[in-house]
């Protein structure tokens, strides 16, 4: 990691823009937490000798990259779900990549149909029951979280966080906005308290017996369960059962983190080919052993909680086509209130 | 009392040496705002009327009810205690003179986290009622919801009181108390005469310590996120992530700075009401009023209560974490990531309190309206959310750098590339445009505090402006120009959402590394890191105490603290 001097403050103005052009490096911008996803760029450098430089945003990626217009630095963008490679390909600051070995690796479904961007793993967004209070038959599909039995039982983060906006615009996608309108309103209807906190947060929920079911993504449950830090959670866990929603239908939703490489980027077949690496065995497996993501490549071995799961049926809706729904699925949380909580 | 000084007759040209720099000053940290500004001029089809129909008030209402109450919590807080510790005479007294501006250090989504954490259902309090009552469930009795509007303002109240508490300090401590002496001994009782004497005349430094509480409310974004409270800086993010509408995101945003500008106009109306200046030169000692045994233990107690909760309980979990964990942070480039933070830090104090001086002398000079009405306005980048103001900033900076490439590449052949975008650089250009506010008020309220008859004097006598500013204002005001610049400091050590966005490639500070754990509420792994953020801003907290004891001409020299 860099380190600023205290003299060479003025220094770094002439320096700092001179470093990013050198051969042998790629530039990424990442909405990912690099403690996550650094074991993985430190593996590529190994095996490729290319040098990854790195810097996280929480926002701001589309304006830092068309500010800097024709001298942006970056070469690709990491996201954590669907949403924010969408705004950066409606900004038009990606740049297609058709790459054999991108297009034969990663389903249809889940990459851009020109290339603009690459999903690199998928998380399923499923729902988490007690294992005490909720009966094996009692939840089948995403519909039914709206059903009245479900009154007073169950525990979301807001609905305005990307992976729930994911959701419910798969619900408008497949069923329309009206249809949409009336289940995300039975959900508001059964919460058992104010949508807040995280992921990890609703499955505390269940197990201070505040709610019975909660939506979440699957790969907490993982992390959650290994712990050591924080052994507390690993109690948590133990109050919930993993529930992929309608397998008898059209799969459960799925979100994806991904990847896109950035118009005119400067180290272009650098940035190729760190795409190209993130979908290789060794690559797809440290995202599955390590954050317990589901591997958008066939057969990698992934964690063994994973694997004690089970197969389950994703659901294979285009990820652009849920996209494409975002603004009405952010539009229609604030109609029906979601945030307000059950009282509306 | 006219605003301006004596010896300084009208002029057919109102530019002076001191005027430009400000005028320079006030349009350079203008830009990013001019660029927000400018950003909401764009089209955005029917935001508006979907935010009117949906959840517009609810935005509005949270926002004002969280500023009323932040608004109560850190002037009741911030007035009392400093008016105890000032007056009175109790154990801990000398302490907590200082320890009371140690939440401020304390970056507030820790707070939330570390309260929420001892408040909630697994929490220590409610595990203790538990077990106390037999009670089995969260069904089996009630609780306040603590991830609620009532949440947020308690966090927030508790760090953002000291900025009440250091300038009503100040007031205090350079007061006549002539005035409350005499309403004593007309028979009011010590209460009444606080209310009715010793309030009023400290109004103008209370009422800039609620205008700088009250803007950090309105940009405040990470907290209200956690306490899951929709403001309108919620519905900017929104707006922006979700819509992908940056014109309505800065629409939204020049709400707030609309916002900022009734809480000027608030703050200027309170001190052109009453106006004060220091004429006597005799300054009596402090009262230093003894209490009673009961009296004693409850100012001791309410004294105390801000700074176990807002510093010492945070300190004490951050603490137990960090011994764990220490390892985790260690091995993550733990020393580049203070070096780094210390370094921004410094680089940004001293540059915001230059600016800071510059324009508010150069204001005070200026018999133009319009120059202070321009001040102001440089100064609302408080009010904006980081990220936001980030935006603006890379906008005009994006532009500058490439114009001037362009022009190198056309005159001399040479690419420049990006000289100022994603340097070291651009974060202390955007701390300055973040914390002017900081810096400008802190010394204008300093220079209010001098008569300018003194001014006049030294003019008279054929000083310069600038001679007079260093040899008669500046050793009368360094304790507001020091206090600005460790102000500047301790906020920079805490910044987050513009460090994220301007930061170069491979560098982290502190509060970036911290926020990638915060941001997952994993903040074990993290501690190291969050409790240095809070340790360093201790020492610049006794060094600003003693800053403004000093400010009392004759007061407890040497024992100041």
């Amino acid at each position: 990691m860099r380190r600023l001097s205290v003299p060479l403050i003025s220094l770094a103005l002439t320096l700092g823009a001179a470093t990013a052009h050198a051969a042998g490096e790629v530039n990424l911008y990442s909405y990912r937490q690099p403690f996550l996803i650094e074991p993985i760029l430190d593996e590529f450098t190994r095996q490729t000798g290319i040098e990854v430089n790195f810097v996280y945003a929480a926002q701001g990626m589309v304006q830092k990259i068309q500010a800097a217009g024709a001298n942006n630095p970056a070469d690709a963008v990491l996201t954590a779900d669907i949403g924010r490679l969408d705004a950066l390909r409606q900004a038009d600051v990606l740049e297609a990549v058709d790459s054999p070995v991108l297009n034969a690796t990663i389903p249809a479904y889940l990459r851009h149909p020109e290339g603009l961007w690459f999903g690199l793993t998928t998380r399923a967004r499923v729902a988490l029951v007690s294992k005490e209070r909720v009966a094996p038959d009692e939840l089948g599909t995403l519909a039914d979280l709206a059903e009245a039995k479900f009154r007073g039982r169950i525990c979301s983060r807001s609905g305005k966080h990307p992976y729930n906006v994911a959701l419910i615009a798969s619900a408008i996608a497949r069923d329309g906005e009206a249809a949409a309108e009336r289940w995300l309103s039975g959900v508001r209807d059964n919460l058992a308290r104010r949508p807040q906190g995280n992921d990890r947060a609703q499955t505390k929920g269940i197990h201070e017996g505040v709610c019975d079911v909660a939506i979440s993504n699957h790969y907490y449950v993982g992390k959650m369960a290994t712990n050591e830090d924080d052994p507390e959670q690993k109690e948590w866990v133990q109050s919930v059962r993993v529930q992929f929603l309608d397998q008898q239908g059209h799969g459960n939703h799925v979100n994806i983190s991904g990847a896109g490489l950035i118009r005119d980027a400067k180290n272009r077949a650098n940035a190729v080919a760190l795409l190209e690496f993130l979908v290789s065995d060794d690559a797809q497996r440290m995202y599955a052993t390590v954050n317990f993501e589901f591997p958008v490549k066939a057969d990698i071995e992934t964690h063994p909680i994973i694997e004690a799961w089970g197969p389950f049926k994703a659901d294979t809706l285009s990820l652009q086509d849920i996209a494409d729904h975002r603004a009405a699925a952010t539009r229609l949380v604030d109609k029906v209130r979601f945030d307000a909580g059950p009282g509306g | 009392m006219s605003g301006v000084p004596p010896g300084r007759g009208r002029r057919l040209l109102p530019l002076d040496g001191w005027t430009l720099i400000a005028v320079l000053i006030a349009t350079l940290v203008a830009v990013p705002i001019v660029s927000v500004l400018v950003t909401a001029l764009g089209a955005t089809d029917d935001i508006w009327r979907h935010l009117f129909t949906t959840v517009l008030a609810d935005y509005v209402g949270n926002t004002l009810w969280l500023m009323l109450g932040v608004g109560i919590g850190v002037v009741g807080i911030g007035t009392s205690t400093a008016w105890l510790v000032t007056m009175y005479r109790f154990p801990g007294r000398r302490i907590l003179a200082w320890a009371l501006l140690l939440p401020f250090a304390v970056p507030s989504y820790i707070l939330a986290f570390v309260i929420t954490d001892q408040l909630e259902y697994a929490g220590n309090v409610q595990s203790a009622l538990r077990s106390v009552f037999g009670w089995q469930s969260a069904r089996d009795y009630w609780f306040p919801e603590i991830r609620s509007l009532g949440g947020a303002v308690v966090v927030m109240s508790l760090v953002l009181y000291p900025y009440v508490y250091l300038l009503a300090r100040t007031a205090f401590l350079t007061q006549s108390f002539g005035l409350f002496e005499a309403s004593r001994s007309l028979g009011r009782g010590p209460l009444a005469s606080f209310f009715t004497v010793a309030v009023p005349l400290a109004r103008p430094a209370i009422a800039v310590g609620l205008a700088l509480a009250l803007m950090e409310t309105l940009n405040e974004y990470g907290t209200i996120a956690f306490f899951a409270v929709p403001t309108l800086t919620a519905g900017i993010f929104d707006v922006w992530l979700n819509m992908d509408s940056i014109a309505g995101a800065a629409q939204l945003a020049s709400v707030l700075v609309a916002f900022t500008f009734a809480l000027v106009l608030i703050e200027r109306a309170s001190r052109r009401s009453r106006r004060y200046h220091d004429t006597t030169r005799r300054v009596q000692a402090l009262p230093d009023y003894p209490l009673s045994a009961g009296r004693a233990a409850a100012a001791l107690v309410w004294c105390a209560m801000p700074v176990v909760l807002g510093f010492g309980l945070p300190a004490l979990v951050l603490g137990g974490y960090a011994l764990t964990f220490y390892a985790e942070t260690l091995a993550a480039d733990y020393l580049d990531y203070v070096w780094n933070s210390l370094t921004l830090a410094a680089w940004a104090a001293v540059a915001t309190a230059l600016a800071g001086i510059g324009l508010a002398y150069g204001v005070r000079l200026s018999s133009q309206r319009a120059m202070r009405g321009l001040a102001e306005f440089a100064s609302v980048g408080y009010a904006i959310p980081g990220a936001v103001l980030a935006i603006g900033i890379l906008l005009p900076l994006g532009a500058f750098d490439n114009a001037v490439d362009a022009l190198s590449r056309t005159v001399f052949d040479v690419p420049l590339g990006l000289l100022v975008s994603g340097t070291a650089a651009a974060l202390v250009i955007g701390y300055v445009a973040r914390f002017l506010s900081l810096g400008y008020r802190t010394v204008d309220s300093g220079l209010a505090r001098v008569t300018p008859s003194i001014e006049g004097a030294a003019r008279t006598l054929g000083a310069s402006p600038a001679r007079t500013l260093l040899r008669v204002h500046l050793p009368l005001v360094h304790p507001s120009v020091l206090t600005a610049a460790l102000l500047v400091f301790v906020d920079t050590m805490k910044e987050l959402p513009l460090t994220l966005i301007l930061r170069p490639f491979n560098f982290d500070t502190l509060a970036t590394f911290v926020y990638q754990y915060a941001s997952d509420e994993l903040l074990e792994e993290c501690a190291l890191g969050a409790l240095t953020i809070v340790a360093a801003g201790v020492l610049p907290v006794i060094l600003m105490s003693r800053a403004i004891t000093g400010s009392r001409p004759g007061h407890g020299r040497g024992t100041a603290w």
